[in-house]
């Protein structure tokens, strides 16, 4: 088992004829993933690595897509996102970083009204190890196993999965939820989803410094859940007032959004935080 | 990206929201050239961007031209929280009998705007928010509509502000708006608008700050970027196009991807060491972007040692020590000790690559820092 994708996720790629997009579309296609259409407006009849390109989202959609990846630049992701949700996919997964954040006010105001799931942007992608990956993860990292991963941030995920496949530990489904101010898929949606997923023993969470959802997440772990949970919060020495790379990764000038309040808050709902990387992966083998 | 005050209050002057007359000046007798043309009482202000100015000095009140000049001379050049004030704004004082804030933010964990309107105005409004919530009204704001007039009347209405100037301040409120709107704004504040002893209804201070990854659709605003860096230093990174911020301590760090760095940063605080800035490098970096990252934190003279901590994923480990390679064989001697580790894609065809004569491999991540720290140690003795 897994969450959101797996084997049979049909994949439309928005932007596909782009050099980002055509070298991930490789990839994933490489990886196992069932890339079945390309978007591009004005590229419509191309292909892309043996995938046949559409004009619009819509079209694409005739190949039974149920999910898309969009690797659209900045200036034009918040429209791409927009077509992926008025076209009913099941997942859409925004790879683009720099999306103004006034574009995703608005695509965050359709995402209420629509049952599609949004991951991103500014965010890796999601993997199901062995079946499927969406996005830019590199796949010989990850193994399949009893893991369930979710993280604000691309790198360090890697750097965590490496410390678990390192001592065998494999994972279910890991999920980059992105590093922007406003996103889809939240921490809670991701680890509801877990916490439904009958194979995931354990659950990572990687936070960092912004915002207070790694706070509502404790929240919601406290109350919820009863597969373990482990935890790590990047930007401890973050300086206030400073957007450390993710748009979203700033400790604001009254001081909300600090690591302290994050580790705090999952301390309280039981929550293991590792001050390094090793520890977190301690921390879930202790857990199975 | 803040604006400056002065930058700010040109936009909301072109917007139709009330300003004092002001004028800029970097040097005393432009100072006085100005408060000549203005009249007294002058506010003299340091344009930096760090909140509580007043308190730190960098504001100041005159009522004569000895009290100008003397105000000058004390703010223009002085170090004020870690900035260097180049310019001051001179403005008309205001003879006010009350004091409002006005703003309009986004509110990230309801991703949408809120506009905010208090009668507390003039102090700190993160203060008033946690002693007394109750003292700013609210109200979000409909990505897709906009604030409503009905909107801006009602926040003002619920803050109490008094009914001969709900009116005025409505008008600001809604100007506000369409400015944040406009111009991609982050954070939009008027704190204080004042009511004058003429009953007029004036922006006495502006705040703006711009979404910079909205920048692209806004080249008046991109103008400033160059105005918004701290130091030498963060501009040199700014216009390499790294996201850099300088911090205070000795061990360099460069890395890819905000989190990764932000944890190595942490891990050099956990093992005992003190981090001299971020910079993260980005996806998919090559040589020369690599050695330009190495460029920038060799600039800075607090730097004693240097720790390279790159996870490839589409970031790959051959390029990153080429890079790393050729920055390093244009000196005759390491200016500090540099540690690198590699891991993820082509980690280990860059391991193989790296001189080691010229830096120090480390495996894990853990151990890098650890060396890095150590490094640091020593040749700060």
């Amino acid at each position: 088992m897994s969450i959101f994708v797996d084997d049979d996720t049909r994949v439309v790629v928005q932007g596909i004829t782009g050099g980002e997009g055509k070298f991930h579309t490789e990839q994933m296609l490489e990886y196992g993933t069932n890339v079945v259409a390309g978007a591009v407006p004005g590229k419509g009849g191309q292909e892309v690595a043996g995938v046949p390109v559409y004009d619009t989202v819509y079209e694409a959609e005739a190949e039974d897509a149920d999910a898309s990846v969009v690797f659209v630049p900045p200036a034009f992701a918040g429209d791409a996102i927009f077509e992926a949700l008025d076209t009913n996919l099941d997942l859409v997964v925004a790879i683009t970083e720099g999306v103004p954040t006034q574009d995703m006010a608005k695509v965050n105001k359709r995402l209420s009204e629509v049952d599609t799931k949004l991951l991103g942007p500014n965010c890796p992608g999601i993997i199901t190890p062995g079946e499927a990956k969406l996005g830019i993860l590199p796949g010989n990292i990850f193994e399949s196993g009893n893991v369930g991963l979710v993280s604000r941030s691309g790198t360090l995920t890697y750097q965590v999965v490496s410390n678990l496949t390192e001592r065998g530990i494999g994972q279910t489904t890991a999920i980059g939820i992105g590093g922007d101010p406003i996103i889809g898929t939240s921490f809670i949606d991701a680890l509801e989803a877990f916490e439904a997923d009958p194979d995931t023993e354990a659950v990572v969470m990687c936070g960092e410094i912004g915002g207070e959802d790694e706070e509502q997440a404790a929240k919601y772990i406290a109350e919820n859940m009863d597969t373990p949970v482990a935890g790590f919060i990047a930007g401890r020495t973050a300086p206030p007032g400073k957007r450390m790379g993710h748009a979203g990764a700033i400790v604001s000038g009254s001081g909300t959004g600090t690591a302290e309040s994050k580790i705090n808050a999952l301390n309280d709902a039981g929550v293991p935080v590792g001050d390094t990387p090793e520890e977190v992966a301690d921390a879930i083998e202790d857990f199975l | 990206m803040k604006l400056h005050e002065y930058q700010a209050k040109e936009i909301f002057a072109d917007a139709g929201i009330p300003v004092p007359a002001s004028q800029l000046a970097d040097s005393v007798e432009g100072v006085l050239d100005a408060v000549r043309e203005i009249g007294y009482p002058a506010a003299i202000k340091a344009q930096v961007h760090v909140g509580g100015r007043g308190k730190a000095g960098g504001i100041k009140i005159a009522t004569n031209e000895d009290e100008a000049r003397e105000a000058a001379e004390s703010i223009l050049g002085m170090d004020l929280k870690g900035y260097h004030v180049n310019e001051v704004l001179v403005e008309q004082g205001v003879d006010f009998v009350d004091e409002y804030y006005v703003g309009v933010t986004m509110d990230r964990s309801e991703g949408e705007a809120v506009a905010m309107v208090s009668t507390k105005g003039g102090v700190d409004i993160e203060q008033v928010a946690e002693e007394d919530p109750e003292a700013i009204a609210q109200e979000h704001i409909d990505p897709a509509f906009g604030l409503h007039p009905y909107q801006a009347r009602k926040v003002v209405y619920d803050a109490g502000v008094p009914a001969e100037y709900a009116r005025d301040v409505t008008a600001i409120l809604s100007k506000l708006y369409d400015l944040y709107e406009d111009n991609d704004a982050s954070d939009i504040e008027v704190n204080p608008v004042m009511i004058t002893a003429d009953d007029d209804v004036i922006a006495a201070d502006a705040v703006m700050n711009i979404d910079e990854d909205a920048l692209f659709r806004h080249s008046d605003l991109a103008e400033m970027e160059k105005d918004a860096y701290q130091n030498d230093l963060e501009r040199k990174a700014g216009e390499y196009g790294f996201d850099y911020v300088r911090l205070s301590g000795n061990t360099g760090i460069i890395g890819n991807g905000a989190g990764l760095v932000m944890t190595t940063l942490d891990l050099v605080d956990y093992y005992g060491g003190t981090p001299a800035n971020f910079l993260d490098i980005g996806g998919g970096a090559k040589a020369q972007r690599v050695a330009n990252a190495l460029d920038v934190v060799f600039s800075d003279e607090n730097v004693d040692s240097v720790v390279f901590n790159i996870f490839g994923g589409i970031t790959r480990g051959d390029e990153v020590a080429k890079g790393i390679n050729e920055a390093l064989e244009q000196f005759d001697e390491i200016p500090k000790p540099v540690v690198v580790r590699l891991a993820g894609t082509n980690a280990k065809e860059g391991m193989e690559i790296l001189n080691t004569d010229l830096v120090q491999v480390e495996a894990t991540l853990e151990s890098a820092v650890q060396r890095a720290v150590k490094n640091a140690e020593e040749v700060a003795q």
